[in-house]
């Protein structure tokens, strides 16, 4: 098949997924490590860039499963620095979004992520129901999704003082539209856009893993 | 009478487990004109040959053919075992029965009737083949050496040596090349200056060497053996046979603060200048893009001061133009500068330099004398960060492949510095340690194991500038990728090995192949490292491929001797495969009509013109002709002329007709 | 000219004053938007981090909008938001099979025809033909120019030509009279996303930014994306705890500071929304005297 030149791109390890759905190669990584010296978070993350990578190179089902459960890859602000730098152009950022979406798909999500999931799905929640993202409604699915119910709290009266805090959600925004968007792409991945109730499975299973 | 010999080998079983040579023997047996078919294990081999030698006398023949291997592998092979027997080896052919035959296709009687066929073919051409007999063409014994570095100096003194007459050329006003700005060559640490300017003198005192500085080929036209080749001597602006080189005019030059181009930029220099003091030759050059008296009319001190009144400011360039026989091109490398990398600040923080730079601080004669200092402020580093593969093995700038040197030589920095400043601390940032050569591995791990250099696998990803120090982003990879920032007082980028600037119009003007590096390229990559495609040129050093000083000399003296071998020799044999332009009687003289589409379509430019005249002197027909001593025998004069007046010798318009209508 | 205007959503809200100085100086600068009707949201980081083809679709149909309108340039404001369409519409040239898809999903045809211009870009044009011509009250102070990850990553869809130290927001600050610093913090992310989830990492991040910018000498941090604003203004106070220091330094939108310079009130350009107050210190008698009109009509540095 096309790109299977080794072992770890044939077959359906995750460097072979990678391959097939990005069409980016592991192995053109040589390891040099200049994503990880550049990576604004690469001290903060449990697996740097570059070692993230090496794990990937392997093929080995246990590494797999380690960069799935990562936390490298919620922490990753899609700066796209590493790839800016990088002397072989390693896609990483699109392998970054990749692996987001398979972690998320086998439910590998690392646990102290759990946040910064939340936040991408409160986020996408309010632009499908208004087709805009009204910020008061983000931060308030968000809270509800991890209960962290003081945080900003002071932020808010001092946004309001200054006009920021818009209370009514967007109106019209072409609202069906991107409903509709939301409906066809969510075949692709079933996961990311339900709707948030109070018996949300996508909370239970958050708290689980 | 045509008395053709069918000659079919087994090659073991890469021919006879596929096709039936048996039948094969019998088919051709067959054809008219064959009086002899028969088989053999291995044609190749000394029996093998004798078979064919011995047919040749006994059976009288006319001409062979042998159905085996390609013609790339053994022609010549067969046709010396014909020409030792008596028989015109032009009248010798191979039928390609093994790689267009039994290595393409399964055991079939269609892979039989194929080979069948390529014999037949085959035999009906060398049935029309006519003898041909070498062509011979005059050599001048006399080398054209392009560039002046340790390689053209080693290839010039080597012929010169061997008795032939040497024309070196070299663009800048000294010879000496980038091994003249280098401290200490590894894995020595000798002084570099120390072993190459002995050489250099000997260049200038052989009598057998014409040296030309401060000039550059405008030219080159001919063939192996003929070259003609047009020198631009650009105006030094000073008369070299009066010159003493008290350098008087030198110090006194007020067009001053130039930066150096030897110094790499860390040191100035005047208008008038000798690039370093050990020049050859040791005479002055005036730069007149900067000079007073070029550019405002006003000046003129060195005129007046110059004790032996050799200032010529009105002197020209000069043309001179010499007939040569080979020509060894050494033109060398050049280095990326600190300004090609935009995460190290693109050139603009003084204390990023690259190692060539380096070099220079750490030089006795350089602008430092050999002191270790930042050119930003003169203090003496305390921290100096070393980058390898800078801009090396980085297909995202452009420059997919290894430098090869800069591992050895950034030890080598991180040990001078480390000898120079006792208490200074040296990092290394790297990918891999390519330490191949003699002796080379021992020199890093005294680096690391005595000198105490640190090195990092990991490469950096930024260096930026705060309060005077320079901050580098870099990573760990030992340990798990780990990132470590580095205040540093100087870094050095190990900058990557680059072709010439101008190495692509040099190679167009010589008409010598080049890659996409602009790197020369050899004739075979394993087998011809010294010669190129185009006969009688021959490469040296790193204009070829990045490699360091025993390479490069291993190499000039590897051209040298492929000069020398051409020179031993007053005439030249040429294959006489070539393209030849019918002549008739008068009144027609040729069928050529003089359109000369094959003048330019020849891409060897082997087509003259040819003025046929009567014998009165009048011009009665310009026809085109062919140049034995260059035709390659590509054929493409022959395919385009409209009057089929051109034929290929060896592959006439007969021959390879009947050949077609064989199958 | 005329320009679609796509604003994106956060200058509907946290960076409303963005907004407000971008209308205010558009028709000083002849500058006519026409905001996309019925716009949706780009889907910023979480759309492509979650699902790849949402990630695609919900810039598709904004790019899609503008074509249908006829519009040949679609200015955009937030940097995170033009990442977004740039790179949308490149992959979508790039990538032929996937058209079709993404009109399906969108229910809408899209050709890539129109232009995706950043408010930089947009701004640099009005530099080169006569900005500095209408200034009222020239910015004469000293500012580091942030630029951040969007501005100019990658490289090939970036509204900036060089990737480290561009010079797009710096030539456009001279020419209102500025004197931009040369600083080491210029592309360095500063937190982006995780402001709300990890406000310890985004002080950090931001922190250093300020930090870089302040030792030098900077009186003002111009900001082009609503995003690095907000680390940098509303996060203040994180960012001081974070590095037990206080930092005074304001932080400017681009199109306020162009505004300012061109002489209009405050109050119109949003500048007292700010979290940290807008303080600039005055320009000193000397420095007014040495620099005279002529000075700033000539000011652009060539690169």
């Amino acid at each position: 098949m096309s790109g299977s030149r080794s072992g770890s791109l044939d077959g359906s390890g995750l460097s072979a997924r990678i391959h097939h759905f990005t069409n980016e190669s592991v192995l053109e990584c040589y390891q040099c490590g200049k994503c990880s010296a550049g990576c604004p978070l690469a001290r903060d993350m449990d697996f740097p860039p570059s070692y993230l990578l090496r794990m990937l190179q392997l093929g080995m089902p246990v590494l797999d499963e380690q960069v799935l459960a990562s936390l490298s890859i919620w922490l990753c602000l899609t700066c796209e620095a590493c790839v800016a730098r990088c002397p072989k152009e390693v896609g990483l950022p699109r392998i970054m979004d990749f692996l987001r979406q398979e972690s998320l798909k086998l439910g590998k999500v690392n646990p102290k992520a759990k946040e910064i999931l939340a936040f991408h799905r409160s986020f996408l929640d309010s632009v499908r129901r208004t087709g805009r993202l009204h910020e008061v409604g983000l931060i308030a699915r968000y809270k509800m999704r991890t209960l962290h119910l003081l945080q900003d709290v002071l932020a808010a009266p001092k946004m309001m003082a200054r006009g920021k805090l818009r209370l009514m959600p967007p109106r019209g925004a072409g609202k069906s539209d991107v409903r509709k968007i939301f409906h066809r792409t969510s075949a692709a991945d079933p996961t990311v856009t339900q709707p948030l109730s109070s018996s949300d499975p996508q909370r239970c299973r958050e708290e689980q893993s | 009478m045509a008395r053709i010999g069918v000659f079919v080998c087994h090659c073991g079983e890469n021919i006879a487990s596929t096709v039936d040579t048996a039948e094969v023997v019998c088919a051709s047996a067959q054809i008219p004109g064959v009086v002899l078919s028969i088989d053999y294990k291995y044609m190749c081999s000394d029996p093998g040959q004798n078979l064919i030698r011995e047919a040749i006398g006994d059976r009288h023949l006319t001409g062979v053919v042998v159905a085996a291997c390609s013609p790339r592998m053994h022609e010549p092979t067969f046709r010396r075992a014909c020409a030792d027997a008596g028989l015109n080896p032009y009248r010798c052919e191979m039928a390609n029965i093994r790689e267009h035959c039994s290595w393409v296709h399964d055991k079939s009687s269609d892979a039989t009737a194929k080979a069948v066929d390529l014999v037949r073919m085959r035999v009906e051409k060398v049935k029309r083949n006519c003898s041909l007999f070498p062509i011979k063409v005059p050599v001048t014994k006399s080398a054209l050496v392009i560039g002046g570095g340790i390689a053209g100096i080693q290839a010039s003194l080597d012929i010169a040596n061997a008795g032939h007459k040497v024309i070196l050329v070299e663009r800048d006003p000294s010879i000496g090349g980038h091994m003249a700005q280098l401290s200490e060559t590894f894995p020595t640490l000798d002084c570099s200056q120390c072993i190459l300017t002995p050489r250099m003198v000997e260049v200038a005192q052989n009598p057998n060497i014409t040296l030309y500085t401060y000039s550059e080929v405008e030219s080159l036209t001919g063939f192996i053996g003929n070259f003609k080749v047009r020198i631009r001597k650009r105006a030094r602006g000073v008369d070299e046979k009066l010159c003493t080189g008290c350098g008087v005019c030198t110090q006194k030059c007020t067009s001053r603060k130039i930066p150096s181009e030897f110094n790499t930029g860390l040191g100035h220099r005047n208008a008038m200048y000798v690039p370093f003091p050990q020049a050859v030759p040791n005479k002055p050059v005036i730069d007149r893009s900067r000079c007073t008296y070029y550019l405002k009319g006003k000046c003129k001190l060195c005129e007046k001061i110059c004790p032996a009144k050799a200032v010529r400011l009105d002197q020209e360039d000069q043309i001179v133009e010499a007939d040569v026989g080979a020509v060894v091109v050494a033109t060398g490398y050049d280095v990326k500068g600190a300004d090609f990398f935009p995460e190290y600040g693109y050139g603009k923080f003084p204390d990023v330099i690259t190692g060539l730079q380096f070099e220079r601080l750490a030089s006795a004669s350089g602008p430092t004398l050999g002191k270790i200092k930042r050119p930003s402020d003169g203090k003496t580093p305390e921290t100096v960060v070393f980058i390898a593969c800078a801009g090396s093995r980085d297909p995202a700038k452009g420059i997919a492949y290894c430098s090869k040197i800069c591992c050895m030589y950034t030890a080598k920095h991180a040990m001078l510095y480390r000898h120079k400043v006792h208490e200074g601390k040296a990092y290394v940032f790297y990918m891999d340690i390519r330490a191949g050569g003699k002796m080379y591995e021992e020199f890093v791990r005294r680096a690391i194991e005595e000198d105490e250099v640190r090195y990092v696998r990991g490469r950096v990803s930024r260096v930026y500038e705060r309060n005077g120090i320079l901050v580098v982003n870099g990573v760990d990879t030992l340990l798990g990728a780990r990132p470590l920032e580095i205040e540093a007082d100087l870094v050095v980028l190990a900058s990557a090995m680059v072709a010439q600037k101008d190495a692509e119009s040099l190679a167009q003007k010589l008409r010598i192949s080049y890659d996409r590096d602009r790197f020369l390229s050899e004739a075979h990559p394993k087998l011809r490292p010294v010669e190129m495609n185009t006969a009688g040129i021959f490469v040296a050093g790193a204009c070829q491929a990045p490699k360091d000083i025993p390479e490069t000399v291993a190499q000039a003296s590897g051209a040298a001797s492929k000069v020398i071998g051409l020179f031993s020799r007053d005439e030249l044999s040429r294959e006489p495969v070539v393209a030849r332009v019918g002549r008739n009687a008068a009144p027609l003289f040729s069928s050529c009509m003089g359109c000369f589409l094959c003048e330019s379509a020849c891409p060897y430019q082997a087509i003259e013109r040819e003025e046929i005249r009567s014998r009165d002197g009048s011009l009665l027909k310009t026809v085109a002709r062919v140049n034995e001593g260059v035709c390659q025998g590509c054929g493409t004069c022959v395919a385009l002329c409209r009057s089929k007046s051109i034929d290929l010798d060896g592959f006439s318009h007969e021959q390879v007709f009947a050949e077609l209508l064989a199958v | 000219m005329r320009m679609g205007f796509f604003p994106g959503c956060s200058l509907e809200g946290s960076a409303r004053e963005y907004a407000e100085s971008l209308r205010a100086i558009a028709p000083l600068l002849e500058w006519e938007l026409e905001e996309l009707p019925d716009w949706n949201c780009c889907g910023a980081t979480a759309a492509h981090c979650l699902n790849h083809t949402l990630g695609l679709a919900l810039p598709a149909r904004i790019l899609a909008l503008a074509e249908s309108a006829g519009l040949e340039e679609l200015l955009v404001p937030c940097s995170a938001c033009y990442n977004r369409l740039a790179a949308t519409r490149q992959e979508l040239q790039q990538n032929v099979e996937l058209r079709p898809k993404i009109s399906q999903v969108i229910e809408m045809e899209l050709a890539g025809r129109t232009n995706v211009v950043h408010v930089i870009n947009a701004l640099t044009r009005a530099a080169n033909n006569g900005l500095a011509t209408k200034l009222k009250e020239p910015f004469r102070h000293k500012v580091a120019c942030y630029y951040g990850c969007y501005l100019t990553r990658p490289l090939s869809t970036a509204s900036c030509k060089r990737a480290e130290d561009p010079q797009e927001m710096d030539d456009v600050m001279r020419a209102i009279g500025a004197e931009p610093i040369d600083w080491a913090f210029k592309v360095e992310c500063c937190g982006a996303g995780l402001s709300v989830t990890r406000v310890d990492l985004v002080a950090e991040l931001s922190g250093r930014i300020i930090d870089d910018a302040v030792q030098r000498g900077a009186e003002a941090i111009i900001v082009a994306c609503p995003m690095c604003h907000s680390n940098l203004d509303l996060r203040r106070g994180a960012i001081q705890r974070n590095r037990r220091r206080r930092y005074s330094i304001p932080v400017l939108y681009v199109t306020q500071a162009v505004g300012l310079a061109l002489g209009l009130d405050r109050q119109a350009l949003g500048v007292h929304r700010h979290f940290v107050p807008v303080r600039l210190p005055e320009v000193s008698c000397a420095a007014r005297a040495a620099l005279t009109r002529e000075d700033v009509v000539h000011g652009e540095r060539e690169l």
